[in-house]
């Protein structure tokens, strides 16, 4: 029997010929990065080993994006113990304000993931990376820590569902929709355990940008990875990037599906996801909710080609007067480029506020939290009670598209309803 | 390794706030947390169960947050196993990495009752019901995995490898 491309690169990093589905192995980590919530806790185990030195200091990221600038005190310490951390055992990838972006935005940028690599961190998005063809999935902070000693990581080779999705895409219609009317369908434990891998020639016609934002959103629907086979586009991304090796794998014809699902693109509509789960999916077009916040950003959709989107339909307009709209760049190279096509220009014209690059109000960390009966239409990827503050404050997941067309009007609508 | 005791009997999707609620995270003092095991499942577990103990659930068990204080408190509540149709995914690696055997089951999950006298053989899988004379087939852990176990967790198993 063939295997999956996740049984590929997982097998090829335990040092086996095969594996199949429900195996638990032991593997080899090419990447492994922390953020400022996360590292302190794994920082604090590993210093409890006593060893002096980690196992690859050019391996290991160290990411301070959720509360960063240093929101407080206390967050001021946990950065602290990364920064201190980096020094002392010479990490090489540990960004600092100025330097830093969302985590999952900034490693690919910096041309840290690359296809075949087998790849962990302590934050439950890490998923995001199947956008290259390569195995990552969210760990726990105990993981983290034996894996800076040992460069391993213990896991069970997931079962795949196929996911083909063909046709063309509708005006304004793009990953986020896909990935949020996939969530709608199979529910947030749909995909539980195992590996979402997409397909078809919809997927083929998708940015690598769109590919991060589908990947990005596996671990809603409980999967522990999605993954994409790596193309031409894959390679001239890493190629522009990083001179570093890399391996593309492919999924063997006759590999073993747990499921095979299959989406007709023509039909997906801009979609909006309600409080408080992000399978409570409804066209946009049906929802027409009165908001009083907006945010494009994160590690979803905080990219330029999300920012081009939202710019395009603000171009010429203002933000409805009873509406705060917040642009989050992800990275400071997306806030450069923004600012090099002028789309910085069109968001301080259209009346939004531009900040630096950080995870922010996303996870209700500070820089645009809602107050109670607050309702948002953001572009990140999780609506959790109480994700972007008070307990009864509501948060719309969409795409830039919608979160664009609804900062203009008010209240949450398709962009052709503007005209 | 091997696990021998009585069965409590859950259900499906117990999640980690059932397990260990959010108020007592206030610790992550193992003795503490044992005290409130379960309590929102099941608000007398503690004074019912006994050492040795096994829990037994349905699908998805520890879905919810990734807080390793979960299978911190059911070790500590010195539970000697937990077997379930499913287990949701960042509680399976937590439960692991500190050190808590859990062990996966359809067939002991559907048909194991309250109070039955089970015993679980981590090495061959083997999980036998000694009040209904039955065995269902669970997949071994490797011996790897059984390693973590046995060392007490993934950070003592490392740390017995550095001091070899
Ligand atoms: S942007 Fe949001 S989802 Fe992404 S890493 Fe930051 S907090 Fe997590």
């Amino acid at each position: 029997m063939g295997m999956t491309i996740t049984e590929k690169i997982l097998a090829a990093h335990a040092g086996e010929e095969f594996v199949e589905p429900g195996e638990l192995i032991e593997a080899r980590v090419d990447l492994l990065l922390g953020n400022d919530i996360t590292a302190p806790i794994a920082i604090k185990e590993f210093k409890e080993l006593g060893i002096n030195t980690v196992f690859d200091n050019e391996k290991i990221a160290l990411i301070p994006d959720h509360f960063t600038p240093n929101k407080d005190i206390k967050s001021a310490e946990q950065v602290k113990m990364l920064r201190d951390f980096a020094h002392k055992f010479s990490i090489t990838h540990f960004y600092d304000v100025g330097r830093v972006g969302v985590e999952h935005a900034l490693l690919p940028e910096l041309g840290l993931v690359r296809p075949g690599m087998c790849i962990i961190g302590a934050d439950s998005h890490t998923c995001t990376y199947g956008a290259f063809g390569a195995f990552s999935t969210g760990v726990g902070s105990t993981d983290m820590a034996a894996a800076m000693a040992t460069g391993k990581a213990w896991f069970k080779v997931p079962e795949s569902i196929k996911f083909i999705v063909h046709g063309t895409l509708q005006p304004y219609v793009s990953a986020k929709d896909i990935i949020l009317h996939i969530i709608g369908d199979v529910g947030v434990d749909g995909a539980l355990y195992r590996s979402m891998e997409f397909v078809g020639d919809t997927i083929a016609e998708l940015s690598m940008e769109g590919r991060m934002t589908m990947a990005n959103m596996a671990i809603e629907a409980g999967a522990k990875n999605g993954i994409f086979a790596p193309d031409g586009k894959t390679v001239e991304y890493i190629k522009s990037r990083t001179n570093l090796p890399y391996t593309l794998y492919y999924s063997d014809d006759n590999a073993h599906y747990a499921e095979v699902r299959e989406y007709d693109a023509t039909t997906i509509e801009p979609t909006v996801a309600f409080p408080h789960l992000p399978e409570n999916t409804k066209p946009a077009r049906e929802a027409h909710i009165p908001i009083d916040q907006v945010v494009i950003g994160s590690c979803t959709n905080g990219r330029i080609e999300d920012l081009r989107i939202a710019a395009k339909i603000l171009k010429g307009h203002k933000v409805h007067k009873h509406v705060r709209l917040l642009i989050i760049p992800a990275t400071q190279e997306v806030y450069k480029k923004a600012l090099q096509e002028g789309l910085i220009d069109i968001f301080i014209e259209a009346e939004a506020a531009v900040s630096l690059p950080t995870c922010g109000p996303c996870l209700g960390g500070h820089m645009g939290i809602l107050a109670e009966g607050e309702r948002c239409v953001a572009t990140t990827n999780r609506n959790f009670v109480g994700r972007m503050g008070h307990p009864k404050s509501e948060v719309y997941l969409a795409g830039p598209a919608v979160a664009a067309a609804s900062a203009i009007s008010g209240k949450i609508v398709h962009p052709d309803e503007l005209h | 390794m091997k696990a021998h005791g009585r069965a409590w009997k859950f259900g499906n999707d117990i999640n980690t706030d059932e397990i260990i609620p959010a108020r007592y995270l206030n610790t992550s003092d193992p003795g503490e947390l044992a005290l409130h095991c379960m309590e929102d499942a099941d608000p007398d577990f503690m004074k019912k169960a006994k050492a040795g103990d096994i829990i037994v659930a349905g699908k998805n068990f520890g879905c919810g947050s990734s807080r390793e204080h979960a299978p911190i408190s059911i070790k500590a509540a010195k539970i000697s196993c937990v077997i379930a149709h499913s287990f949701a995914r960042i509680f399976y690696r937590n439960s692991i990495n500190i050190g808590l055997p859990i062990i996966e089951s359809e067939e002991a999950s559907v048909d194991i009752e309250q109070g039955d006298e089970i015993a679980v053989d981590f090495d061959s899988g083997i999980i036998k019901n000694i009040t209904k004379n039955k065995e269902y087939a669970a997949k071994p852990f490797p011996p790897f995995m059984q390693d973590i176990i046995v060392k007490g967790g993934l950070m003592a198993k490392i740390k017995a490898e550095i001091a070899q």
